[in-house]
């Protein structure tokens, strides 16, 4: 029985087994729902959840152990010769089987006799159907793939008996239970909180296995080259043209990257600083709800915007641009119409990432800074302030700590960042101070690094996740300093 | 003889006069938020160096006429105030006239104690320092001390000058506002429901306190407590469904009102 009609069969019983708890349920009481502890409907849930939740537990389970012991088994049984092999070696073997053993159950019985005994028709046959081999099975292979697939089919056949059993069981166990007392209502509610606190941990977990995917790459990374040639190293130069020779490994020194990661990051927080914590103050403190309504959602729309977007501005319009005007006022100047600022360089990722993280800033601070108690600025408008004295003496240095937040959780983003500064700055990883040359980040250089066809086990390809998980950890402490902050300033009003 | 009359009569008058001169005047003052009005041409004088009591039920527009008189309406959106206030003899709606300097005139007191989160010097200096009002470093700690012992606060604040505002009682909080309000010198002090955040020990000190400013500044107190009302003010207030109902002596309001509906307000049978 295939897995999707066991769960058909399964959802059956479990509408069954609410329809008639709750009726039970209601016949037990004597058609007074009020003389019952829950609602009907709780009892109908219990059963149903009862008839349900076990037997896709077991279906869960059994679907992942079986191919697995099934599989063990079946190489267990290959000849000592193929055993001696190495685990890749095995790994083939095994494919082989596995698309053998695919392959017959698509031919017929006849076929499978007729061609059974001989390997190369076998192959033929199979390839008629559509199902390729990738060399001549060997006798063995005929003979585990048969076996495979026997025990395929009869783990499938108890599969299906007993997670069907578990189900009618589960609803029958459930049914007996019922009575007028019976807490169905506090039995399903804990169901509840069981899949609620289960969705939540899966995001927690996921960042765990993140985390560690990331450090056992690194890992292997950090065992071919040292750390402190990765960390205090100042030239970046990972030798693609030399990977897998082994006299030269590549310099893979992360000072270049983590310098321009910063310098770009520190033009475009300049940038969006004090332009969105400006408008912030404007839509809070001095917009009309009808300026604000309309504003506000516009602001927020730039936080839409796709960065590959943004980079295309950059490359198209604003790089271009700078060059441009660089080159004027070199002329007006000097005489000499040389453009001092590359069409790429630090000022024009800076610049557009800063106008990329505007709505963020500003986001951000208007709702800190509308979260800050209205009697204050009562308060000092009533002895006599202005506003923007208002603004300035009072509901700034109040909301400060939550912008400080805010500005913080900004920059991480800023760290982030990809593809604005790899079509706006360039992917020259090098060490200068200049904002007006290309200069490249962090993540320009992972993705560089992991788009090719490298294989995965050069330190060329590692670094990247070396990178990664520095990066990770630059901006994880950056955002628990911003949450601390944040909470830190709530505490005062609340 | 006829003549000395006249004259015994008209002396009589300024006599009068000079007893009750107002300090602000309130002609026809209506007030709209959006399409809903809130007051309906209330006519209230404010007599000088006398605490005026506003009572009446909730939503009866006390708060909103007290918000009047230091346009502190402004703030609120979609409100409009329609007649005339007078502040002495300047009209307070009048566009020449400066909101900021308005409210240095007319300081005001909330219902719930807000202390800026600075410390208890920095509350108080803030509105000398806004307005200018100290020379230098020892004039502001002159205003300061005498702030905080007008307000009956010096004893108890005087050695943690520099600790946070927000950390004092919800009494001394609310002590420390009227502190700050006074440090601007104002002419007038509005007070919208002071004590109701607060227990009877620390209402009983901001009613002493507000008996001890009468002397040197006028006040006007919203209050939802019929004994306080009859305890602080000279002159009382009643308000109902935004109209002014009657305005009296406190002693005779409570006493002998000339309304029924204040009557029976003060008696508890409605609000």
């Amino acid at each position: 029985m295939s897995t999707s009609l066991i769960l058909l069969i399964v959802a059956l019983i479990g509408i069954v087994g609410y329809v008639a708890g709750a009726r039970r349920a209601m016949a037990l009481a004597g058609g007074l729902s009020s003389k019952l502890h829950s609602r009907p409907g709780y009892y109908g849930s219990f059963i149903a959840l009862w008839a349900i939740v076990p037997a896709l537990l077991i279906l869960a389970v059994w679907l992942v152990a079986s191919p697995i012991y099934i599989n063990s088994s079946v190489r267990s049984g290959f000849p000592e010769e193929v055993k001696a092999l190495s685990e890749a070696e095995q790994g083939l073997n095994f494919g082989m089987v596995s698309s053998l053993a695919r392959g017959m159950n698509v031919l017929s019985l006849e076929e499978i006799e007729r061609v059974g005994s001989n390997p190369a028709e076998l192959r033929a046959a199979l390839g008629a159907k559509g199902v390729p081999l990738a060399g001549e099975p060997q006798p063995f292979m005929v003979e585990a793939a048969g076996e495979l697939n026997t025990m395929t089919a009869l783990s499938r056949t108890a599969m299906t008996i007993v997670v069907l059993a578990a189900s009618l069981a589960g609803a029958l166990l459930a049914f007996r239970q019922i009575a007028p007392r019976f807490r169905a209502r506090n039995r399903v509610e804990k169901v509840i909180l069981a899949s609620l606190v289960v969705a939540s941990s899966i995001a927690i977990l996921t960042t765990i296995g993140i985390v560690l995917s990331m450090l056992t790459e690194a890992g292997h990374f950090f065992a071919r080259v040292p750390a402190w040639e990765f960390f205090f190293g100042t030239v970046w130069d990972p030798r693609f043209a030399a990977a897998g020779a082994t006299d030269s490994e590549g310099q893979f020194g992360l000072i270049p990257l983590l310098l321009g990661t910063l310098y770009i990051g520190l033009v475009a927080m300049l940038v969006a600083v004090p332009v969105g914590l400006f408008s912030a103050i404007y839509m809070s403190e001095y917009a009309s709800p009808k300026v604000r309504s309309i504003a506000k959602p516009l602001l927020e729309v730039l936080a839409g915007i796709p960065t590959i977007v943004y980079g295309f501005f950059a490359l198209t319009v604003v790089g271009p641009f700078l060059r441009d005007l660089s080159s004027q006022v070199n002329g007006l100047l000097t005489g000499d119409y040389m453009n001092f600022i590359q069409a790429q360089s630090v000022l024009t990722a800076g610049f557009v990432m800063g106008i990329m993280l505007i709505p963020y800033v500003s986001s951000l601070s208007d709702d800190i800074i509308t979260a800050v108690p209205r009697a204050l600025c009562d308060g000092s408008l009533g002895l006599g302030a202005t506003r923007s004295e208002t603004v300035k003496r009072v509901t700034l240095p109040a909301a400060l700590p939550g912008i400080v937040g805010a500005i913080l959780m900004t920059a991480s983003r800023a760290i982030g960042e990809t593809m604005i500064v790899v079509l706006a700055a360039g992917v020259a990883a090098r060490i200068q101070f200049d904002p007006f040359e290309p200069m490249t980040t962090v993540t320009v250089k992972i993705v560089s690094q992991l788009t090719g066809d490298l294989e995965f086990t050069s330190p060329q390809t590692l670094v990247a996740f070396a990178l990664g998980i520095t990066l990770f950890a630059i901006t994880l402490c950056l955002n628990i300093y911003a949450l601390y902050i944040v909470r830190k300033y709530r505490e005062q009003y609340e | 003889m006829n003549m000395m009359s006249e004259a015994a009569v008209e002396k009589a008058l300024d006599q009068k006069m000079s007893d009750v001169s107002h300090k602000m005047i309130g002609k026809d003052v209506s007030v709209y938020y959006g399409e809903k009005r809130a007051l309906f041409d209330v006519n209230l004088n404010v007599r000088e160096n006398t605490v005026t009591a506003l009572i009446g039920p909730s939503g009866c527009g006390k708060s909103t006429f007290l918000r009047c008189l230091n346009r502190m309406n402004d703030t609120i959106e979609n409100c409009r105030v329609t007649g005339k206030i007078t502040l002495d003899t300047d009209d307070i709606y009048d566009p020449q006239i400066d909101v900021v300097e308005l409210r240095a005139r007319v300081g005001m007191v909330f219902q719930k104690p807000n202390p800026f989160p600075k410390s208890i010097y920095e509350n108080i200096a803030y509105g000398p320092r806004i307005h200018g009002l100290a020379r230098n470093k020892a004039d502001m700690d002159q205003i300061v001390e005498a702030s905080l012992q007008r307000a009956g606060l010096w004893t108890e604040v005087k050695d943690r000058l520099h600790e946070s505002g927000t950390g004092l009682s919800g009494g001394q909080q609310q002590r420390l506002c009227i502190a700050r309000a006074v440090a601007v010198s104002p002419e007038v002090i509005l007070m919208d429901e002071p004590c109701s955040a607060l227990d009877p020990i620390a209402t009983a000190k901001v009613e002493e306190l507000i008996h001890e400013l009468r002397a040197n500044y006028t006040i006007v107190i919203v209050t939802h407590s019929m004994q306080q009302a009859a305890r602080v003010s000279q002159r009382t207030a009643m308000f109902h469904l935004g109209q002014l109902v009657e305005e009296n002596d406190t002693d005779k309001m409570f006493t002998n009102p000339d309304d029924q509906r204040t009557q029976d307000y003060i008696m508890g049978r409605f609000g």
